[in-house]
């Protein structure tokens, strides 16, 4: 009943912004990516070398009423070479956003950000996780929902509704980057509802002067599977199987001159034993090094998550050690670059991202991702021969 | 005794109204910043044009708006809408007398507010030759002045005085400012680098009245005599008094500017 509503809601909100296309606003990229691997492949299935992709990702804005309403409507669709799992189509966003004094509400399938930490995003629970895209987690898929925002002198308060359940993308038995063996694409769900099963969550956020604080509960099936063997039609297969959960997170900024100091921290439990997670550190920019116009930021970060023992985690008691380069120039250029090492055994995952524009609406930007898997049988024993240099061209308008 | 009295009388008048520079550097200022003051809020958009010592060019478009806010430094949101990649992407400042500023910036490609250190003022405002400090807004204690001359700026009379920051982080040890006798705004503006030698140059142009009191220019162009690189700024669209309120300057609109 209450999806047919949301269903209603959002064709109605379609209906009003095309009807309303005139003075519609287009913008966008496209792109295209070649992803050389330096490494042959672990597994026969998968595909060896290097493999080419497209990517395109439009977005359609129109307001209304000085901005009061607004419809915004970003499909994204990706092709790729050799692995057909990472070709795929999403709805990122299908919103309507009314907006008024105190409060703001949102109705339809849209994109949410929380947290403040650099190496991983452990708070960031709303949207599901597109992992056929990047290793890196960073991008999402759409979620429907219905989002009141309440915009109050004490804080902001965002209250979620969140029917319909998206299962995380995994790549196919051709892809790179993929457990081995394979996991098998028949899910299993803790609750009878599936992927039916309606979700909650609750943020309320505010500033202290130079503390910015983000206090978050979500209630509902968890973004992050378990992979188990279960019997399948198949056979005995891997498969992700997906709890019921309650998370409890905090984050929190203080941002004290050219220092920044972050801290997530969750709790989680329903997914085999209760555990916490945390990531902490800090971020220090020296701005105009060497007499240049380049800012050099510094961040240091630590990795917690006292699951320890499972093999599956894979960041439980780890260091991050980055820099973030920007040249402040008028091709934005910049480099990020990171190393992430376990402080028990030495696994380590290198990780260099830099990108600069050409012309008005070129740009270029390279990637590359490499791992050194300390002993086999850990959490990236499955992608130790996947060292990735990524080169992507876009063009946006 | 009576005539020392009146000697004493004279002696102390004429110290009243002799002014030091400092002093009538520091009235000029604070003339300038009540003669702009009761605008409430102002948008306008802005283009900015970037040309390297080749003469290459790259055009930046944003929208800004402003909160004045009483006894503090104003609130500020600016929207970026070209270069194409950078769509959407929006900074939200609250500046303040002498504390740090307050900065924050939404990335739209992953729906993120960042906090941000506001210790960059004097790095460079999207590749541009203006800096962060440049263009935020110029609250009377956050300098000191100096009163040096008068002289006019193509025809225009004016006060020259030279400005020193009292703010942390300033690329410049002073500019030297040539203020309107008239307006009472910057007609050009020459900026020292730490090292006190020449770095550049703004020239402002094309005033026009508001609301029967604020003076706005269409024109700045900044001359970098070091890089030999120059950006012209051009605004359009200016509105004032439009009913923008604190609600319009906060996460939740940063998160939803456009």
């Amino acid at each position: 009943m209450f999806l047919r509503w949301v269903n209603r809601v959002m064709v109605c909100a379609l209906l009003f912004g095309f009807g309303q296309a005139i003075a519609a606003d287009w913008s966008g990229y496209g792109a295209v990516e070649y992803r050389g691997f330096t490494q042959s492949r672990l597994d026969n299935d998968q595909f060896d070398n290097g493999s080419m992709s497209l990517s395109f990702e439009p977005e359609f804005y129109h307001s209304r009423n000085g901005g009061d309403d607004s419809l915004t409507f970003v499909p994204f669709a990706r092709w790729d070479e050799h692995d057909p799992q990472r070709s795929h189509v999403d709805i990122r966003e299908l919103v309507w956003l009314h907006v008024a004094q105190d409060w703001e509400l949102r109705v339809g399938i849209d994109k949410v950000f929380w947290g403040v930490t650099e190496s991983q995003h452990l708070v960031d629970i709303i949207n599901q996780t597109d992992l056929v895209e990047n290793l890196d987690g960073e991008q999402k898929l759409g979620q429907t929902m219905v989002n009141v925002s309440l915009i109050k002198d004490w804080g902001v308060l965002d209250i979620f509704v969140l029917p319909g359940f998206r299962e995380r993308t995994l790549p196919g038995k051709d892809g790179r980057f993929r457990s081995i063996p394979e996991i098998d694409d028949h899910t299993f769900y803790e609750s009878s509802a599936k992927d039916k099963h309606v979700d909650y969550a609750l943020r309320w956020s505010q500033t202290f002067d130079d503390w910015d604080v983000g206090i978050s509960h979500f209630y509902g099936t968890s973004r992050e599977p378990r992979i188990i063997p279960a019997v399948t039609p198949a056979g005995l297969r891997l498969v992700p199987y997906y709890d019921i959960i309650n998370q409890t997170g905090l984050d929190i900024q203080a941002t004290l001159d050219e220092w920044l100091w972050k801290f997530e921290l969750i709790h989680r439990s329903g997914q085999g034993e209760t555990f916490n997670a945390f990531t902490g550190g800090f971020e220090y920019t020296f701005v105009g090094v060497m007499d240049s116009a380049a800012d050099f930021g510094v961040i240091a970060e630590y990795l917690y998550d006292d699951r320890g023992s499972n093999p599956a985690v894979a960041f439980d008691n780890d260091v991050f050690v980055g820099g973030r380069l920007a040249m402040n120039d008028a091709a934005s250029s910049e480099l990020l670059f990171g190393i992430i090492s376990d402080v028990n055994d030495n696994t380590r995952f290198y990780n260099i991202e830099a990108s600069r524009r050409f012309g008005d609406s070129w740009v270029l930007s390279l990637e590359g991702r490499f791992i050194s898997a300390g002993s086999t049988g850990g959490p990236f024993s499955s992608i130790r021969q996947d060292d990735v240099i990524q080169l992507k061209l876009a063009r946006h308008f | 005794m009576k005539k020392l009295m009146l000697l004493v009388l004279l002696l102390s008048t004429a110290v009243a109204f002799a002014q030091t520079p400092e002093e009538k550097g520091l009235e000029i200022a604070v003339e300038a910043d009540k003669r702009d003051q009761g605008f409430a809020d102002s948008s306008s958009k802005m283009t900015m044009t970037l040309k390297n010592a080749n003469n290459d060019v790259s055009i930046r478009k944003m929208r800004s708006k402003t909160l004045e806010v009483q006894g503090d430094g104003d609130k500020g949101l600016t929207i970026f809408d070209q270069p194409a990649d950078i769509k959407g992407t929006a900074f939200l400042s609250f500046t303040h007398v002498l504390d740090a500023d307050d900065q924050w910036l939404y990335l739209p490609a992953l729906k993120r507010v960042k906090r941000i250190s506001s210790k960059n003022k004097s790095g460079p405002f999207m590749g541009s030759e203006f800096a962060f400090e440049d263009l935020s807004s110029r609250e009377v204690e956050k300098y000191g002045y100096l009163y040096i001359k008068d002289e006019a700026v193509d025809g225009e009379d004016a006060f020259v005085i030279e400005v020193r920051p009292n703010y942390k982080y300033s690329g410049y040890t002073r500019s030297v400012v040539w203020i309107s006798k008239e307006k009472y705004q910057p007609l050009k503006i020459v900026y020292y680098d730490r090292k006190n030698s020449l770095l550049k140059t703004m020239s402002v142009s094309g005033y026009k009245q508001y609301l029967g009191q604020y003076w706005r220019p269409d024109v700045m162009v900044m001359t970098n005599h070091q890089t030999k690189k120059e950006t012209q700024l051009d605004f359009t669209d200016y509105k004032f008094k439009t009913g923008l309120s604190d609600r319009d300057f906060n996460k939740s609109s940063l998160k939803r500017a456009r």
